[in-house]
């Protein structure tokens, strides 16, 4: 607009400013004096349990800790690694698989039926399951020409048990879209499959990303299953140690791993919620 | 002139870089019909909402009642409680029949007793036209059923102030005159009303002060048969044969 000199807040905004600052001031003096109040209250409470010593040998060993850090951190690179394209193999298949599911054509019923058996099945199934299925039983075959690795495998099983679980996320996405949405895309003369991939799923994908990080945390840990397989991830190194050492303090070392890896996975998540929120409120005037 | 009830100086809103509002002054007595008019994107809707508190102004004051609302020491609900607002789109509740939609603010914000509060829903719907939908879900309302269903809605509350943005768009000519008929009538009763509005022709009739807004400012305001008829200035003179 024509602002042709510079506007400066006037005395009374700026007072109104500093209440507000004063205002929240208050109200993070008031969360942190809580939290720190009841945190404290909880660790009292274990560090005056009658077991805490005898615990805190098995579980918080520093030397245990020292010993395995390092052993266990080169372990956890495969955790790593398996989540990072388990996650890219699951977002292609799980969005085909919803895509799959609301079709409305009739030609194209088999692959209706299709996804809705794979879903079901797939979601079914322990994803321990599939992972020792799919680790013992895939290499057992002996195929031409596929891999017999046990980690390709535990991979796979994650893509196939996750994409199930992702796929009904997506298209809650979809069908959270509103009909008045798909009418107007309609009534501009757009193919079902231009309206799907052009106004629907752009708004669903706004949506579910929230939940669908969510299950991406869920992934992070699952990756830990493939130690069933005798992979050397971190959760196996740390098993064995506990059997020869009878220590489990490794296994806090992993679990702290897996906070930090995850910590910054949850907060991305809040902080994405947050911009969804905002751009639906533009549209509510 | 007693003290009116409500008194705006110097308001001010931007969003980000964009000035939406300019130093707004307007005073609106009780009893009063205020219509603000203007081209699209003057900023007529977010008036509207600044006066509600729904959006933060960047500076100047709203007072009701000679008590500045703007200060961050009040409680914005206690405002609202006092204000009833429909929006340009509505905004029913989608998942409340009509009459659940017109009771939620008198039962949970107002605390009037379920049997009350439904009988005053109805009442007020029936006198909207709107008797055979009252246990109706929004989404099988026409646009304009919809409109009135947030008019009364607004109503349920007995606000001292409402607010109104272009609550007669949806309607056709009849229902206007309904519309206003029931506008009239409430101003007659008392309540004050600041309304948003494209229709020139309704203004004139149910205004008591219009207020042309021009690129987020104040440009002339008085009485219709000053303003939308003989204007001073030469933007709203501009404005008006435009829309005329
Ligand atoms: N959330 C927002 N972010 C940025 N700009 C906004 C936002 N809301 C409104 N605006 C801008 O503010 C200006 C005024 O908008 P407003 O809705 O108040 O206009 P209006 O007078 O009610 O128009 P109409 O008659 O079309 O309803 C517009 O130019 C609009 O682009
Ligand atoms: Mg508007």
């Amino acid at each position: 607009m024509s602002d042709t000199q510079v506007w400066t807040p006037s005395e009374h905004e700026l007072a109104r400013r500093s209440v507000r600052r004063r205002q929240r001031v208050r109200s993070t003096v008031i969360a942190t004096v809580m939290t720190v109040a009841v945190l404290g209250l909880v660790v009292a409470g274990l560090l005056s349990s009658p077991g805490w010593p005898r615990v805190k040998e098995y579980f918080f060993s520093p030397e245990a800790a020292r010993e395995s850090w390092r052993a266990v951190l080169e372990a956890m690179w495969l955790n790593v690694r398996l989540f990072v394209l388990c996650e890219i193999g699951i977002l292609a298949l799980g969005l085909l698989i919803a895509v799959a599911r609301t079709t409305r054509s009739a030609w194209l019923a088999p692959v209706r039926v299709v996804a809705v058996v794979y879903t079901d099945v797939v979601r079914g199934i322990p994803t321990i399951l599939l992972i020792t299925m799919f680790g013992f039983g895939i290499p057992a075959l002996q195929l031409q020409g596929l891999t017999n690795d046990r980690v390709v495998w535990a991979g796979v099983a994650l893509v196939v048990s996750y994409s199930a679980y992702v796929s009904e996320v997506f298209r809650s996405g979809i069908e959270s879209v509103h009909p008045s949405q798909v009418a107007s895309a309609r009534a501009l003369g757009l193919s079902e499959g231009r309206i799907l991939r052009h106004v629907v799923v752009p708004q669903a994908v706004r949506r579910i990303v929230p939940p669908l990080l969510n299950d991406f945390v869920s992934l992070q840990k699952d990756t830990a299953l493939v130690s069933v397989l005798g992979v050397l991830d971190g959760v196996f190194w740390a098993t064995n140690y506990a059997n020869y050492n009878f220590n489990y303090t490794p296994m806090v070392v992993v679990a702290i791993y897996f906070i930090v890896l995850t910590v910054p996975l949850a907060r991305l998540t809040d902080h994405l919620q947050k911009r969804v929120v905002e751009r639906e409120r533009a549209g509510a005037r | 002139m007693s003290e009116p009830l409500l008194r705006v100086r110097g308001l001010r809103k931007a969003y980000g870089e964009r000035v939406v509002l300019d130093g707004v002054d307007l005073d609106v007595a009780t009893g009063e019909v205020v219509c603000l008019i203007g081209a699209s994107g003057s900023g007529k809707s977010t008036l509207l909402r600044c006066l509600n508190l729904l959006d933060q102004v960047d500076d100047g004051t709203i007072e009701l009642e000679g008590r500045e609302i703007t200060d961050p020491k009040v409680d914005p609900r206690s405002v609202r409680r006092r204000m009833g607002m429909v929006f340009q789109a509505y905004n029913l509740f989608p998942h409340l029949t009509v009459l659940q939609n017109c009771t939620l603010a008198p039962r949970r914000a107002h605390r009037v007793g379920r049997r009350e509060a439904e009988a005053r829903a109805r009442e007020l719907l029936t006198r909207f036209g709107l008797g055979e939908h009252v246990d109706a879900h929004p989404d099988r309302l026409s646009g304009g059923q919809q409109q009135r269903a947030a008019v009364v809605r607004a109503l349920c509350t007995r606000p001292t102030l409402l607010l109104l943005d272009e609550v007669t768009a949806a309607l056709d000519p009849e229902l206007v005159g309904e519309v206003l008929g029931i506008l009239r009538e409430l101003a007659a009763q008392g309540t004050t009303m600041v309304l948003a509005t494209h229709e020139i022709s309704f203004a004139r009739d149910v205004a008591s002060t219009v207020v042309f807004l021009d690129d987020g400012r104040v440009c002339e305001q008085g009485p219709p048969a000053q303003v939308l008829v003989d204007p001073v200035q030469e933007r709203t003179r501009a404005f008006l044969k435009r829309v005329l």
